[in-house]
C-alpha cells in the first residue's frame, strides 16, 4: 500500500491565450482554464503505481475558489481524493511562497496518513520556472529527482525508487530513498479516457478546502508579503536581426572580423 | 454493477437540462451526459431567449441568469439589392420587468443553467458520447458510452442529442432527414462598444433590438437573416433549407458574406470585430416531420423530436417546453412506477396539447410551399419593395399611371389569376 500524492496546478490553456498590448502580460479570462498539462501526467503515473501496489492517491493545488475544477479533473483520473488550498492571503504568491503554502498543506495531509511519494509536473506552462517542486522538496527535507522520463521500480518494502532522469542526450538511473519527491516529463506515460464510473464520481466530487488557518502557517510566507520576487518589466523579445557572413580566406575573414569588433567597440564607447 | 439512475439525459441543452432541472427538484436521481467540453460548448442559436417558458421552469431567472439584453423592438425587414421594407415593433413594455425574451449567448446560459441543475441534484458529465442506447426486450433500459466501463443504466432515456438525432433514428424512430427538412445556419459574432450598439440601433442602454430580414439576404434561397444586438456584441447570421443551398450550389460563408455587405446591413455593422463564427444545422421539418417521441423506457425532446418553428424563429422555448412536460411525464410514471410506452405517452399528449405542437400544426405547409415557389421570395420580396419605391419617388408621373406601371411589372407576364392565387396560397399556410 502506497500513499502517493500529487501537486497540480491550474493554468490558462497557453495554446490560445491571448496577451494582453498595454501590460505584457497573459490575459488569463481569454482562455480557458485547465490542468497544467505535465501535472496530469504526474497524476496518471501516481493512477499506475496505485493501481500496482494498492493504496491511495491524493492530488494538492493551491488557487482560487474554481481551482476546484482541476481537483475533479484528477478524481476523472483516477486520483482517489483531493484539496485545495485556497485563501485571500495566498494571493500573489512568487514560487518561494507558493512552495512554502504547499508544503504546509502537505505536512497537514502527510500528518493524517504518511505519505511515500510526492509527484509534480516538472514545470507549469505559464510561468516555466519549474522551481516549486524543488522549492517543496527542500522545505520537506526530501530528495528531489527532476525530468523524470520514466519511474523504473517501485519498492514499497524496502522504501526505494529507482527512476530514469532525463539529460540532454543521455538518461541517468537513481535510487532514492522513499519518500521523496519526483518531478515529471510528459513521455513518462500516455493519457488514458477517463472511465465512466470515475468521471460520475469526479462530477459528485467536492475536494476539501484549506485556508491559512488550517494551516498553521507564517503570515509572512505567503502572499505578498512572503515573495521577494518582484516583475520589474515584462517585454516580448526583440526580433533579432540578420546575422552577417564574412567571405574570403582565413586571414580576410580575421581581419575583417577584427575590422568591425573594433568599430563596434569605438562606437559604443 | 453500473450504476442505475432513475433517468439518463442525453445532451446538456436546453431541452436536456429543462428535464433534468425538474426531475432533479422533484428528488429523481438524474444524469446528463453531454458530449461537448461543457454544457453549450456546441449549442448555437440566433440568440434570442423567451421569457415566459424559461420561467415555467426557473421562476424569475432572469435576475441570476447571465443574459445579454431584453429586447425591446422587432423589426422585420424585406430586403432586395438597394433597399429595404421595414415593420416592426417596439414597446417599453418590453422594456420593463418580466421581459418579453433576451438575446443571450448559449455558451454561458447553458452553462448557467448546468449549475442549476448540479445544485438542484442532478450529475452531469461532459466529453462523453452516447453512442446507443441499450435495448432489452424491447425497451430501452440504459446507455451505452464511448468511455471505458461505458454503460450506464436508467428506468428511462431522454433523448436530447439534438437536430442529428443519431440516437433516435438508431431506435428507428425516424429516417435520416432529407435536405428540406433540415436548414443550415451560419453566424457571427462582431464585437462593438456597447454605445456604438445602442446609438446604431436607438437603444436605451442596456436594451436590444433585433432585426429579421426576408429577401436578398438569403440571395434568394428560402431562408431568413438575422441580426441581434448583444451587450458588446452584434450578431448577425443567415440560414437556409439544405435543399437549397445544395441546389443553387451556395457556399454558407458566401451567404454571410453577401449579407454583411449589403448596403442596408454595412452600416449597422461597420467596424465590428468578428470574434466568433458558427454554423449549424436547424431542424425545419416542421410537423411533418416530428419523429416518434415515445417509446418503452425512452422519450425524445428539443431538436431531436424537430421541435422548431422556423416562420417564428423559435426553437429554444419549444424545446425547453418539450423537456419540461417529458419530465412531468417521467415523473407520473415514476409514481406509478411503469415506464412503458403507455404511461409515458402522457408527454406526448400534453405536448399536444402545448402550444409546441398547436403553431407547428398551424405552419405545417408553409416552408413546403415557398420552397416549391421560389417566386414569394425571388418576386414579390422586390416587387414590394419596387412598389413602395415607386410610389415614394417624386418624379412627375400621375400616382395613377405609377400604380399601372407597378401592377405591370409585378405580374411581368403572369397573369392576375396566378397573383391571386399565390396570395390566397400564402395567406391559407399562415392563417
Amino acid at each position: 500500500m502506497v500513499h502517493i500524492l500529487v501537486c497540480v496546478k491550474q493554468v490558462p490553456d497557453t495554446t490560445e491565450v491571448r496577451i494582453d498590448p498595454a501590460t505584457n502580460t497573459l490575459d488569463r479570462s481569454s482562455a480557458p482554464a485547465i490542468i497544467n498539462p505535465y501535472d496530469s501526467h504526474a497524476v496518471e503515473e501516481a493512477v499506475r503505481i496505485k493501481e500496482q501496489f494498492g493504496g491511495k492517491v491524493t492530488v494538492i493545488s493551491m488557487g482560487p475558489p474554481n481551482a476546484a475544477e482541476v481537483i475533479k479533473r484528477c478524481i476523472t483520473m483516477g486520483a482517489d481524493e483531493g484539496y485545495l488550498l485556497s485563501d485571500r492571503m495566498f494571493a500573489g504568491s512568487d514560487t518561494l511562497a507558493t512552495s512554502y503554502i504547499l508544503a504546509k498543506g502537505i505536512e497537514i495531509i502527510s500528518r493524517r496518513e504518511p505519505i511515500d511519494l510526492i509527484l509534480c509536473g516538472k514545470q507549469a506552462i505559464d510561468g516555466d520556472t519549474a522551481q516549486v517542486g524543488p522549492g517543496i522538496a527542500r522545505r520537506l527535507g526530501l530528495p528531489q529527482l527532476t525530468y523524470v522520463n520514466k519511474v523504473a521500480e517501485v519498492e514499497p518494502d524496502k522504501g526505494e525508487i529507482k527512476v530514469h532522469r532525463k539529460l540532454d542526450d543521455a538518461y541517468e538511473v537513481v535510487i532514492a530513498k522513499l519518500p521523496c519527491l519526483i518531478t515529471v516529463e510528459k513521455e513518462i506515460n500516455e493519457l488514458r479516457y477517463a472511465s465512466l464510473p470515475d468521471m460520475i464520481r469526479a462530477a459528485r466530487y467536492q475536494p476539501g478546502v484549506l485556508g491559512a488557518a488550517d494551516l498553521e502557517a507564517d503570515a509572512a510566507m505567503m502572499g505578498l508579503k512572503g515573495s521577494p520576487t518582484s516583475v520589474t518589466r515584462i517585454f516580448a523579445p526583440t526580433q533579432r536581426g540578420q546575422g552577417e557572413v564574412l567571405k574570403g580566406d582565413v586571414s580576410q575573414v580575421v581581419s575583417q572580423l577584427i575590422d568591425k569588433l573594433s568599430t563596434k567597440i569605438s562606437q559604443n564607447n | 454493477m453500473p450504476e442505475k439512475f432513475d433517468v439518463i439525459v442525453v445532451g446538456a441543452g436546453v431541452a436536456g437540462l429543462a428535464a433534468a432541472y425538474k426531475l432533479a427538484k422533484e428528488g429523481l436521481s438524474v444524469i446528463v451526459i453531454e458530449r461537448g467540453d461543457y454544457p453549450g460548448a456546441k449549442n448555437v442559436m440566433g440568440g434570442v431567449l423567451y421569457r415566459a417558458m424559461m420561467e415555467e421552469i426557473i421562476p424569475e431567472f432572469w435576475k441570476e441568469a447571465p443574459l445579454q439584453r431584453p429586447v425591446v423592438e422587432q423589426r422585420f425587414w424585406l430586403m432586395d439589392e438597394e433597399s429595404v421594407v421595414t415593420t416592426g415593433y417596439k414597446g417599453q413594455q418590453w422594456a420593463r420587468e418580466p421581459y418579453n425574451c433576451f438575446t443571450v449567448f448559449r455558451g454561458q446560459f447553458d452553462q448557467w443553467f448546468a449549475r442549476k441543475c448540479t445544485e438542484a441534484g442532478a450529475v452531469i458529465i461532459n466529453e462523453t458520447v452516447v453512442e446507443s442506447c441499450i435495448v432489452e426486450n424491447e425497451r430501452v433500459v440504459g446507455v451505452r458510452t464511448n468511455r471505458p466501463d461505458g454503460d450506464l443504466y436508467a428506468n428511462v432515456v431522454v433523448l436530447a442529442d439534438g437536430v442529428n438525432s443519431l440516437l433516435s433514428k438508431q431506435l428507428g424512430f425516424h429516417d435520416e432527414w432529407k435536405p428540406q427538412q433540415v436548414a443550415l445556419a451560419v453566424m457571427e459574432e462582431l464585437k462593438l462598444p456597447s454605445e456604438v450598439i445602442e446609438e446604431r440601433f436607438n437603444l436605451e442602454p442596456g436594451m436590444g433590438a433585433t432585426i429579421e430580414i426576408f429577401g436578398s439576404g438569403t440571395l434568394g434561397l428560402v431562408g431568413t437573416a438575422f441580426i441581434y444586438t448583444n451587450k458588446e456584441h452584434i450578431s448577425i447570421g443567415v440560414g437556409a433549407l439544405l435543399s437549397q443551398i445544395r441546389q443553387m450550389k451556395v457556399r454558407p460563408y458566401d451567404l454571410l458574406e453577401n449579407l454583411k455587405n449589403h448596403p442596408m446591413v454595412r452600416p449597422l455593422i461597420r467596424q465590428g470585430e468578428p470574434v466568433e463564427y458558427y454554423a449549424h444545422l436547424i431542424p425545419e421539418g416542421g410537423y411533418n416531420a416530428i419523429p416518434r417521441l415515445v417509446g418503452n423506457g425512452v422519450v425524445v425532446v428539443g431538436d431531436a423530436a424537430q421541435l422548431v418553428n422556423g416562420i417564428h424563429r423559435e426553437g429554444s422555448n419549444l424545446a425547453m417546453t418539450s423537456g419540461r412536460l417529458a419530465a412531468e411525464a417521467i415523473i407520473r410514471a415514476h409514481r406509478m412506477g411503469e415506464f412503458n410506452e403507455r404511461s409515458l405517452s402522457h408527454y406526448e399528449e400534453q405536448l399536444r396539447n402545448s402550444f409546441v405542437i398547436e403553431d407547428l400544426k398551424k405552419y405545417k405547409n408553409t416552408s413546403h410551399l415557398f420552397e416549391v415557389n421560389p417566386q414569394y421570395f425571388n418576386k414579390y420580396i422586390p416587387a414590394t419593395n419596387m412598389a413602395l419605391h415607386e410610389m415614394l419617388t417624386v418624379d412627375g408621373v400621375s400616382k395613377k399611371d405609377k400604380q399601372k406601371l407597378i401592377l405591370q411589372r409585378l405580374l411581368n407576364g403572369s397573369s392576375l389569376y396566378s397573383l391571386g392565387k399565390d396570395l390566397y396560397q400564402a395567406w391559407r399556410a399562415v392563417k
